[in-house]
């Protein structure tokens, strides 16, 4: 363990720096999802799920940190552009279902939605 | 095309394949064709004649001039027998042939190999060997042999469809469809009532009418095109095993026709009688059969070259080896087949020594001669011979089997004249013919002695039926004997010259005897009577038929073909009763018999056409038959009369001198098992020795029973009916046939009903009842197994298994929350969790 992080501070910054942050961001996401009753919240939660790849995904693709540098490499990019576009779509779509959820029940708590259980 | 080896067979071939084709077409569009089905059939069966008359007089007669020999003199009427003729003929007949047979003997032979197709043709031709004065009536005939196509090969076990042709297929072609084709325009005008709905005054229903049934004037056309399909196709065969199958081909279509009025009793049981009983003498046949393949390992006749170029002897090459100078001796295969134990003795004794194979086949060689001079294998050549002459007895009626022939008048009188005279019956003879260089004397003994039985019991009992068509067909039987009895006392010529001119004069008497059926609707002669006025053309055409079959004619001079053919038998069975007295019975009794044919052929046409009219109302209303029906009477009469005639060098009997088979001319002295047997040489009996007192008792017998016919039903100067009351025994015994339906009632027909009847018992009681006491024990199983097994074990199980899943599936509803943050954090942990197995996993791996 120790030695991993220890060359991370050593190291100049590459591809397992990014990865790092990427990490962070997806764990704090996914704790927000786990732990806020606030829709809004979770919401937030996915934003940082799914930026926490996207980070992945430019780190991979950018021509900086790859070795073979000679070619163009934007898949990343690409993919990372098409995750924003997703997001935003869900972010509509979720949005509409918190806004009708509180026209049903006059709340946001999560926990109250559980109308889908077995 | 030109030359006859290849154009014969051809020809020949689809002569034969004709019929075929017109039974097919008939088979399918029968119903639309109606009156035309009969075209198709006549046309099939003409083009079928026209074909064979071009193969005989285009090929065959160019390339095998006939010789003018000693022939003449049976067909000339005997003038020329005189002196050195004998001596004379001998040289000359073989002259000319052209022979074919395998091992070259003699120099001055070239050969040539033709394949045609799937053909191979091999011709021999054969000089005359000049220096060897005794080889000369040694000649092999002249024949084509080969193969059209392969059926089947399995090992040794070649069946194939092929040909073999000699003068006497062709002959037999010529005379075959001539007498079809008669037939065939005759049952045009017989059958025509068949066209329309019938109404069957014979059957009866239970609600007291008559049968009224469609009419099946195609379907008789469509049997008959393969009746002569089935005969041509046993004529034209180059193998046992093909004649075996159109032997059958020409029972089951016998079967057809004999029961044509199928819903007759008396129909279908003759049918199924005539089926039956040439079961039992196929049998003997395939016995046979077995006996020539297990030895000998082929079926051909003659010698053919395979595809290697390889030269495959016959049957009758091995039986009678060129060597040998075509002498009868029993085949290496059967000797050591027979010899078994001595073999593996001789194996024993030199086991274990080096080049044991050579030493082994050298003694062998050594001993085949003496073994074969001890008799082995002997007795498998005589089985092979009564075997096959067994299934020759079923066909051709001999005794003790002639009971179906009779019956057979159950079928249309075309198919009579048909079954009588050109195909089945003389399937019987033919291949006693055919079959003749393999028949061990003591064989020859046998084939004479059944011939001469069946000739006198048939003969007796036609004197006293009543019936038109019975008493012709026990004088087919009677003929068919005496041709029997020539062919077993080597009279090979005489034997199959009779069934020549037999066929033309008994096809004749039974079409008249149709004519007259036609016209007066009834079988019995005593309501018949002067039907001369009324039907002329009938009459006399009948009249020839009955002269022929008596064999009238001026001695030495001229006379009907049957005078010259009954004349050559009675001359060879008095030549063999010359050489083996002990064996005289076999003329006597022939000549016997001649007079009994006189007598009954002229009581049936007295009866028939002269005196007065016994039956008024049947009188009145009969008339002459159409054109169509008594043309063809035209035709076989001219044939009747002149066919034994020798025209311009031209004679049958010169034709089919030219298939004897070889080395069965000369005479032969002791067999193995009868050593003072003597079979003599046919030319003898020409003789003047022989032939003056043969022809002249032949002629006297059948003087004495035309006589006797004249005055008892013609002249009426002796009553019949006091004869009959003074021998009223011998009639009851004769009009009841011998007794023989009876006997063979009592022998077979009722211990089977009885066997059967008690079969039938222990089939209900015993097997009936095992069968339903197992199914009660099987259903009260089932029950006990229902209730124990099914219901606690197997349903068991399966409920077990269903309440299983059903609670873990409400145990793990639980796990469903419908909580979010729940499910988010089931994901997270679950993901860690494999990430952690896998890494986990994955070093293993990677470390292992």
């Amino acid at each position: 363990m120790t030695p991993l992080f220890a060359s991370l501070l050593t190291e100049p910054v590459g591809v397992s720096h990014y990865m790092m942050v990427g990490a962070v961001m997806f764990v704090c996401g996914a704790v927000c999802m786990a732990t806020k009753r606030n829709i809004l919240g979770v919401l937030m939660g996915i934003e940082l799920v799914l930026n926490g790849a996207n980070i992945n995904f430019i780190a991979f693709g950018s021509p900086y940190l790859r070795s073979d540098a000679n070619q163009l490499g934007l898949d990343g990019q690409l993919i990372a552009l098409f995750v924003i576009v997703l997001a935003a779509a869900e972010a509509a779509v979720a949005l509409a279902i918190a806004l009708n959820f509180y026209n049903q029940h006059n709340s946001i708590d999560i926990d109250r939605a559980d109308e889908l259980q077995g | 095309m030109g030359n006859p080896e290849t154009a014969i067979p051809i020809l020949l071939g689809i002569a034969w394949l004709l019929p075929l084709a017109s039974f097919t077409i008939i088979l399918f569009w029968g119903r639309m064709l109606g009156r035309a089905a009969a075209l198709v059939a006549t046309s099939a069966i003409v083009s079928g004649f026209v074909l064979s008359l071009i193969a005989l007089v285009g090929f065959w007669l160019p390339s095998h001039p006939l010789s003018s020999g000693h022939d003449d003199h049976i067909s000339g009427g005997g003038l020329r027998v005189e002196g050195g003729g004998h001596a004379l003929t001998r040289t000359a007949h073989h002259s000319l042939f052209t022979t074919h047979h395998s091992p070259p003997t003699t120099s001055g032979r070239g050969s040539r190999v033709e394949g045609l197709g799937h053909a191979l043709t091999r011709t021999t031709t054969y000089s005359p060997p000049t220096t060897h004065h005794d080889d000369h009536h040694h000649a092999a005939p002249a024949y084509y042999a080969g193969d059209w196509y392969s059926l089947v090969e399995i090992g040794q076990l070649k069946l194939s469809i092929g040909y073999y042709i000699d003068s006497l297929t062709v002959a037999m072609f010529c005379m075959v469809t001539l007498i079809a084709s008669c037939i065939h325009f005759y049952a045009m005008g017989y059958m025509h009532e068949e066209l329309h709905p019938v109404t069957d005054h014979e059957v009866t229903l239970s609600n007291g009418d008559h049968l009224t049934r469609p009419g099946r004037f195609y379907r008789f056309f469509q049997y008959l095109s393969l009746f002569c399909f089935s005969m041509l196709g046993i004529v034209y065969a180059g193998n046992v095993a093909m004649v075996f199958i159109f032997w059958e081909l020409v029972g089951i279509c016998s079967y057809f026709l004999i029961g044509f009025y199928i819903e007759r009793k008396s129909a279908s049981t003759a049918a199924n009688k005539a089926f039956i009983v040439n079961r039992v003498g196929d049998f003997g046949m395939i016995i046979g059969l077995m006996a020539l393949f297990g030895s000998l390992g082929t079926f051909n006749f003659g010698d053919t070259v395979d595809e290697t170029g390889q030269t495959q002897a016959g049957i009758f090459s091995l039986i009678r080896p060129a060597e040998n100078h075509h002498r009868l001796q029993t085949p290496e295969a059967m000797v050591l087949a027979s010899a078994r134990d001595q073999q593996a003795a001789i194996r024993g004794s030199h086991l274990g020594e080096p080049q044991a194979a050579d030493a082994v086949d050298a003694q062998l060689n050594n001993q085949l001669d003496t073994w074969r001079e001890q008799g082995y294998g002997y007795w498998l050549l005589v089985i092979a011979g009564l075997g096959i002459f067994c299934g020759c007895v079923g066909k051709s009626a001999q005794f003790p089997l002639h009971t179906w022939l009779p019956d057979a008048m159950e079928g249309p009188t075309p198919v009579s004249a048909l079954v009588h005279s050109a195909t089945m019956v003389a399937a019987g003879v033919y291949l006693v013919a055919r079959f003749f260089p393999a028949f061990a004397p003591e064989v020859l003994l046998t084939i004479a002695y059944v011939g001469l039985i069946t000739l006198f019991l048939a003969a007796t009992i036609a004197i006293t039926a009543t019936d038109i068509k019975r008493v012709l067909a026990y004088s087919t039987v009677s003929q068919l004997g005496y041709m029997m009895l020539a062919l077993g006392v080597g009279g090979w010529l005489a034997g199959v010259f009779h069934l020549f001119t037999h066929a033309f004069f008994k096809s004749l008497l039974f079409m008249c005897s149709g004519s007259v059926i036609h016209a007066v609707h009834t079988n019995e002669m005593t309501e018949m009577g002067g039907l001369r006025h009324k039907m002329p053309w009938t009459a006399y055409t009948m009249l020839v038929g009955c002269l022929a079959i008596i064999g009238a004619g001026i001695p030495f001079v001229i006379g009907f073909s049957g005078y010259y053919s009954k004349d050559a038998i009675l001359e060879q069975a008095l030549n063999f009763t010359n050489h083996n007295p002990v064996h005289a019975i076999l003329f006597y009794g022939a000549a016997g018999g001649a007079a009994i044919t006189a007598f009954y052929m002229f009581r049936l046409w007295y009866m028939t056409f002269a005196g007065e009219p016994r039956n008024q109302h049947r009188y009145d209303h009969a008339h002459e038959s159409p054109k169509v029906m008594y043309y063809p009477l035209v035709v076989l009469s001219v044939f009747a009369i002149g066919v034994g005639w020798s025209v311009g060098g031209l004679s049958l009997t010169g034709l089919l001198e030219q298939a004897r088979p070889a080395g069965t001319l000369p005479t032969v002295e002791g067999g193995l098992l009868l050593g003072d047997l003597v079979i003599p040489n046919e030319h003898d009996s020409h003789l003047p020795a022989v032939k003056t007192p043969a022809t002249w008792i032949a002629f006297s017998t059948a003087m004495a029973g035309l006589l006797l016919a004249t005055v008892i039903y013609c002249w009426r100067k002796v009553d019949a009916e006091e004869i009959r009351s003074q021998f009223r025994a011998v009639h009851r015994f004769l009009v009841n046939k011998w007794w023989f339906d009876e006997l063979y009632d009592a022998i077979f027909v009722q211990p089977t009903h009885f066997v059967a009847r008690r079969a039938s018992q222990v089939d209900k009681s015993v097997l009936d009842g095992l069968i339903d006491g197992s199914a009660k024990v099987v259903r009260w199983c089932s029950r006990i197994l229902d209730g124990v097994l099914d219901r606690t074990v197997v349903d068991g199980s399966i409920n077990l298994f269903a309440r299983k899943t059903w609670g873990l599936g409400l145990s793990l509803r639980n796990v469903q929350t419908g909580q979010l943050r729940q499910y988010v954090m089931l994901i997270v942990v679950g993901t860690v969790a494999l990430f952690a197995l896998v890494s986990f996993f994955w070093s293993i791996a990677l470390a292992g």
